[in-house]
């Protein structure tokens, strides 16, 4: 049976593609979705193409405001989170002090505890605190989540550096800024983009910790979690489809740039 | 400067043992430190102080809440809320499961069979991230309607018929059912099971596959007998990564399941965000991460000692 014999040879291959059209089955179907013109209050039915929601991807009330927030929001806690992660990586790799096994728990913590927890255990901080739910209330449990992924990462950078790099540098009369700023940090740029480019990520999607800090000020993600129950717009696939875009257009971009610059190189 | 940056590994170790501090940076480690771990005590630590207190207080909303060291609302949440406690647990578990068996033909294809559509797949893979989570979530009700073509298409199977036996799914439907719930999970949480199955695949040397087919291995137990245990680590921080967020999720089960899928998170989101019972809330959560806890490290133990040796 030649036919087996294919199937068999291709078994990984076939099942790998399954999972991969699993994994990318709902971002077709928001695609499709953000051109039709639903009868209900709900986007969930194939009714007729249009595309309304594209001419006017802000006319749904209160949508593109929460979306600037968290735009803002994502862009302060990833500062936050890549410069404090930074230091604290940097001290990590290059310095002996007391307690670091109570430093690497604390880091390791957030990443293994469920979000519910966490989200949970810092409203009853604010609440004891009497401290107003809001706009800084999002943005200190956003930076305090995304610094142990900023940590990880600039850390596996940082380590993987050749020190006498920086010797050579100080061999030169380098001073210690200059090595710093023309040595140390160009080679751990990538890590300290790769945790910058997760806070984002993390931060602009981030519900479960939100939805319990926030009070009354409505995030992107609260605002879709709200329209799955009041109606769901068409608007909400709109801004899905164009990050989706823009993102697959920046991953491809900076591949292009790296290819290109490496075969300059070689 | 190119080939410097790419080198590998340094051979030296970061600081000669045995240099004398510099003076002058005998501070710097607890400065770069301070500022990042103030963040983590006041916001992460104090927290899990405040709950853990505010757990055994009693009192209500309008005479304010005392400690009183009140452990009865431990055994009461429990006593009440064991079947979420429980759901949460087996649906976790199913979801874990599933994106390993789902997760390890992509990492291994990824890794081995892609050539140079590796990058390409790789992206697919990380792409869905940037379309915001709960947008996707809602997209399973599309997919899953009960006039759609899965349900029509399982109906027609009868596997719909099995699943109902088996209390999977209810009659014709497969929204709201714990099917849905698992289903969902399964696909927000496959790209966490994906990335670290594939670190560890891609470190595995190709000449290990050779040299087990140069000794008559055939296929299947080439990959039984040294590639899945070679990848070992990821399995371990996939599965973790897929485990402990599935655990406490609520968005799952609030959009796609119903009342009788409610899982942990449901019940602490509600208690704290609706019920305002904030003693109960802040036990349930509590019990919630005890619970993580024990299990991740009973887990990390047994799989340290049996694997990595």
């Amino acid at each position: 049976m030649p036919f087996l014999t294919w199937l068999k040879r291709r078994l990984v291959v076939i099942a790998g593609l399954i999972t991969l059209a699993y994994l990318l089955l709902p971002n077709v179907i928001v695609t499709v979705f953000s051109f039709n013109k639903p009868k209900g209050r709900f986007n969930y039915e194939w009714q007729q193409f249009s595309t309304d929601a594209w001419q006017d991807p802000c006319g749904v009330a209160d949508m593109c405001g929460s979306l600037s927030l968290s735009l803002q929001i994502a862009v302060w806690a990833t500062l936050g989170a890549t410069l404090l992660g930074t230091m604290i990586a940097f001290a990590l790799v290059r310095y002996r002090f007391r307690a670091r096994g109570a430093v690497n728990s604390l880091i390791f913590l957030p990443m293994a505890m469920p979000e519910v927890v966490m989200a949970a255990s810092l409203l009853t901080l604010f609440l004891n605190m009497g401290a107003p739910l809001g706009f800084w209330t999002i943005l200190i449990a956003h930076i305090m989540f995304c610094l142990s992924f900023v940590v990880t990462a600039v850390k596996a950078r940082v380590m993987s550096m050749d020190p006498r790099l920086e010797e050579a540098a100080r061999d030169l009369y380098a001073g210690p800024v200059q090595t710093f700023l023309r040595v140390t940090l160009p080679i751990a740029a990538p890590g300290i983009a790769a945790g910058a480019l997760l806070s984002f990520a993390l931060s602009f999607d981030d519900f479960i910790i939100t939805n319990f800090n926030a009070g009354s000020t409505v995030t992107f993600p609260m605002f879709v979690w709200g329209s799955a129950q009041r109606g769901t717009p068409v608007q909400i696939n709109v801004i899905g489809t164009a990050m989706f875009l823009l993102a697959v257009l920046f991953v491809l971009a900076s591949m292009l740039i790296t290819n290109r610059r490496n075969r300059q190189k070689a | 400067m190119s080939t410097l940056t790419e080198a590998p590994p340094p051979l030296a170790p970061a600081e000669p043992e045995g240099k004398p501090p510099r003076k002058r940076g005998r501070f710097t480690p607890y400065w770069l430190l301070l500022p990042g771990m103030l963040w983590l005590v006041v916001f992460f630590a104090l927290p899990m102080i405040y709950q853990a207190s505010t757990s055994v207080q009693t009192g209500s909303l309008e005479d304010g809440y005392n400690v009183t060291w009140h452990f009865a609302t431990y055994w009461d949440a429990l006593a009440e809320y064991w079947p979420q406690f429980l759901r949460s647990v087996f649906y976790a578990a199913a979801a874990t499961v599933l994106c390993l068996l789902l997760g390890y033909p992509l990492a291994y294809l990824i890794a081995f069979r892609a050539g140079r559509w590796r990058n390409l797949i790789m992206i697919l893979v990380i792409a869905p991230f940037f379309t915001s989570f709960l947008i996707r979530t809602l997209a399973w009700k599309t997919i899953l309607a009960d006039n759609g073509p899965v349900v029509h298409a399982l109906n027609s199977l009868h596997i719909l018929d099995l699943t109902d036996f088996l209390g999977w799914t209810a009659g014709d439907r497969v929204l709201a059912t714990p099917l849905a719930v698992v289903c969902g999970l399964t696909y927000n949480f496959l790209p966490f099971m994906i990335l670290p199955l594939y670190t560890s695949l891609e470190r595995i040397d190709g000449r290990l596959h050779e040299a087990a087919g140069d000794l008559y291995a055939k296929p299947w137990t080439t990959f039984r007998k040294v590639t899945f245990p070679l990848s070992m680590p990821g399995v371990v921080s996939g599965t973790l990564l897929t485990f402990i967020p599935a655990a406490g999720d609520y968005v799952n089960s609030e959009l796609l399941g119903s009342t009788d899928t409610r899982m942990i998170g449901n019940v602490i989101q509600t208690q704290f965000l609706r019920i305002l019972d904030y003693p109960t809330a802040a036990a349930l959560s509590f019990i919630l991460m005890a619970a993580i806890l024990a299990m991740v490290t009973i887990y990390i133990r047994r799989s340290g000692t049996e694997d990595l040796v």
